[in-house]
């Protein structure tokens, strides 16, 4: 019985220290920033310690901030699919083929993570611009005789964004596509199967936990972005993340700033609840082998 | 010279924005920079290198690009050399961003001297209770800089001062001459910045709201200095915004929207410009009637060493230190001319004032512009965003 009990309770003694780093990194800052969420800004950088709702007021009663939660989830949803439909080729390639150096491969994945976020994204400068390779190349085709405008705009933001997340979704269908038994394709073709019916039947489901847990990664970590519309983008391209960033580095209101913060917290994490609700989120971990 | 490898990454970054290095320089470059951090130890061995360092560290925050290239090259290095101090410097996107560190550190331990722009960021410094009294006994070179520039901050701060004036500028407005011809900017004035015409070809400042007025308050037809109607002020910012390609957020951003020929019109900082110029790009500049000037201070963060701080200051207030740092980065310097002869590439600097009174130039008054400002910049940060 005693035996059974501290068996019971092993898993929490093991996980004890991870849950106390979560406490201590996470929830805790998270309470002092809903505490201040309540503090009142009187004047640029100067707040008040207080217990009211103004700033939840604002925030619930102005369109301004409802626009952004809006064109934040469009844009995440926009970014998602796409990294979605670009991200499952790649790593279908990587998983299947016969290519001996594999590692290559998941390398050339890896090799952005060592240049800087900020110069991957600045990089589309001289790709798209006026004066980039891409203008270049069109204008010296006599393809174009003015460049074509590619930049600050929502079509250069959602390529940034997938430009960087990209690799998060190939690695995670691709390690959901390498535990899949090799034999179940050649099986499901004895029975009669085409190659397409195959992977429509077979592959494509059992592929589904990773490309699940690639689509959240992708949408979580887009639509907390901030720098890359800030970028790349025009003056109508912009994530809830901005509004943050003007309320406390501009208007230096930090209670206003911690509502915001808050709020994309809680709204990221209903989606988490959520997706976990439709999409299983224990079979997530099947993504991770 | 002492530079950390963030801040030679910095360096060169804004040097590939401002069209000096090509790409291919720049990856080689890079290439290099990891090699030799790979090599030599990277952090640990600058750690231990600084550990080893005599001397006292002040850390110094201003504006990047052109300016902090011409600041550390004319003034840090030579006093360094001279002194055994060491300046730390780093690029702030603006003083909000500082004062957002410091209150969340509760301290200004790290932030000595700030590049600070503007007798509106001097007060609100000085009103936040980071301000310092400087011993202008340490700074003997202060007695060769315009009177006319010093007043605004002894209006502030009574008896002493906080900062050393340092150099002044406008933001007028630039355009390409590929595209615009000098007859219809000038015409224009402030309104070229309103011309649908040029619609997706003008850029603006974004960083900070008080310049996006001043120029609405100008296409609005009232004196910047005392708006009467904020809503004809906020008409015209919207009607600029819907002609808008691109909000820039710094210098370095500035110079290459107009350098590559993304923007042909925008309002700009002129020492920026005159560096433009300078590397032969068909840029031109004027400053529209009534248009904005500014100041600029070397301030003293409390809780600095003063006396290193001071002996700083003296240093770079010094004439030679003083033109050479003005000839660099392209504004000129807070001396005065009928005290100190000036060169003929300061004589051609835009904004110059010969006459050292500078009655010509008309700045942001505090009085007027910060009791307004909780509100409206919030007004301007969701025009901005299409609200």
């Amino acid at each position: 019985m005693a035996q059974a009990r501290e068996q019971d309770l092993r898993p929490w003694y093991l996980l004890s220290p991870a849950l106390a780093a979560i406490a201590l990194l996470v929830v805790v800052p998270m309470s002092f920033i809903l505490v201040y969420s309540f503090y009142e800004n009187i004047d640029l950088g100067l707040d008040r310690p207080a217990f009211q709702f103004g700033n939840w007021h604002e925030l619930l009663t102005d369109s301004y901030y409802h626009v952004a939660i809006w064109k934040t989830l469009r844009l995440s949803v926009i970014v998602t699919v796409l990294a979605a439909l670009m991200g499952y080729v790649p790593a279908y390639f990587i998983a299947f083929t016969r290519f001996h150096h594999k590692w290559l491969l998941l390398l050339l994945l890896i090799i952005p993570f060592w240049i800087s976020f900020i110069i991957r994204t600045l990089s589309w400068i001289h790709i798209m611009g006026n004066e980039g390779v891409i203008n270049a190349l069109l204008l010296w085709l006599g393809v174009i005789d003015q460049p074509l405008h590619m930049m600050y705009n929502e079509f250069a933001v959602v390529v940034g964004f997938i430009h960087v997340f990209l690799p998060y979704m190939i690695l995670n269908v691709y390690v959901s596509l390498e535990g899949i038994d090799r034999n179940l394709e050649p099986a499901a073709r004895t029975l009669g199967c085409t190659p397409w019916q195959a992977f429509l039947e077979v592959t494509l489901p059992l592929s589904l936990p990773g490309l699940a847990a690639g689509c959240l990664l992708v949408f979580v970590l887009t639509a907390g972005s901030y720098v890359t519309p800030l970028i790349l983008g025009g003056p109508d391209d912009f994530l809830f993340g901005n509004l943050i960033y003007d309320a406390v580095m501009s208007e230096l209101n930090w209670p206003m700033g911690a509502t915001l913060s808050f709020t994309l917290l809680v709204l990221l994490g209903l989606v988490v609840v959520v997706y976990s609700r439709f999409m299983r989120l224990n079979q997530l971990t099947k993504a991770f082998g | 010279m002492k530079m950390d490898s963030t801040r030679r990454y910095e360096v060169l970054r804004e040097r590939v924005g401002n069209g000096n290095v090509d790409r291919r320089s720049f990856m080689r470059l890079l290439g290099f920079a990891g090699l030799a951090a790979g090599v030599s130890g990277g952090v640990m061995t600058g750690l231990s290198r600084r550990a080893l360092a005599g001397g006292t560290e002040i850390y110094f925050e201003g504006w990047g690009g052109v300016v902090s290239e011409a600041l550390r090259k004319y003034a840090f290095d030579p006093y360094e050399k001279k002194t055994g101090n060491t300046v730390v410097d780093s690029t702030f996107g603006g003083e909000a961003e500082v004062l957002t560190k410091v209150r969340a550190a509760g301290s200004a331990k790290g932030h000595n001297v700030l590049h600070s722009s503007g007798v509106d960021w001097y007060k609100r410094w000085v009103d936040a209770g980071y301000g310092t009294k400087l011993n202008e006994a340490n700074i003997p070179n202060l007695a060769n800089v315009m009177a006319a520039i010093i007043k605004p901050f002894h209006a502030i701060t009574p008896g002493y001062l906080s900062a050393v004036p340092y150099d002044y500028g406008t933001t007028g407005i630039a355009y390409n001459t590929e595209h615009v011809s000098k007859e219809k900017a000038e015409k224009l004035g402030a309104n070229l910045l309103l011309d649908k015409s040029l619609k997706g070809k003008i850029g603006g400042w974004g960083g900070d709201w008080a310049n996006r007025a001043w120029y609405g308050a100008l296409q609005s037809g009232q004196d910047p200095n005392n708006i009467t109607d904020w809503d004809a002020v906020w008409a015209k910012v919207r009607e600029h915004r819907a002609l808008v390609l691109k909000y820039w957020s710094s210098g370095a951003e500035l110079m290459d929207l107009l350098a590559k020929g993304e923007i042909w019109v925008t309002e700009a900082w002129s020492g920026r410009v005159a560096a433009l110029q300078a590397q032969g790009h068909p840029i031109g500049y004027f400053d529209p009637k009534n248009g904005l000037a500014w100041m600029e201070s070397m301030f003293v963060l409390k809780g600095s060493p003063m006396a290193e701080a001071e002996e700083l200051l003296n240093f770079m207030l010094a004439p030679e230190t003083a033109i050479a740092v003005a000839e660099g980065q392209k504004y000129p310097s807070s001396l005065d001319p009928e005290k100190v002869k000036m060169t003929k590439i300061i004589e051609g600097l835009p904004a110059y004032d010969p006459t050292g009174k500078l009655a010509g130039l008309v700045f942001r008054d505090p009085s007027k512009w910060n009791p307004v400002e909780k509100k409206e910049r919030k007004m301007w940060d969701r025009i901005k965003k299409g609200a």
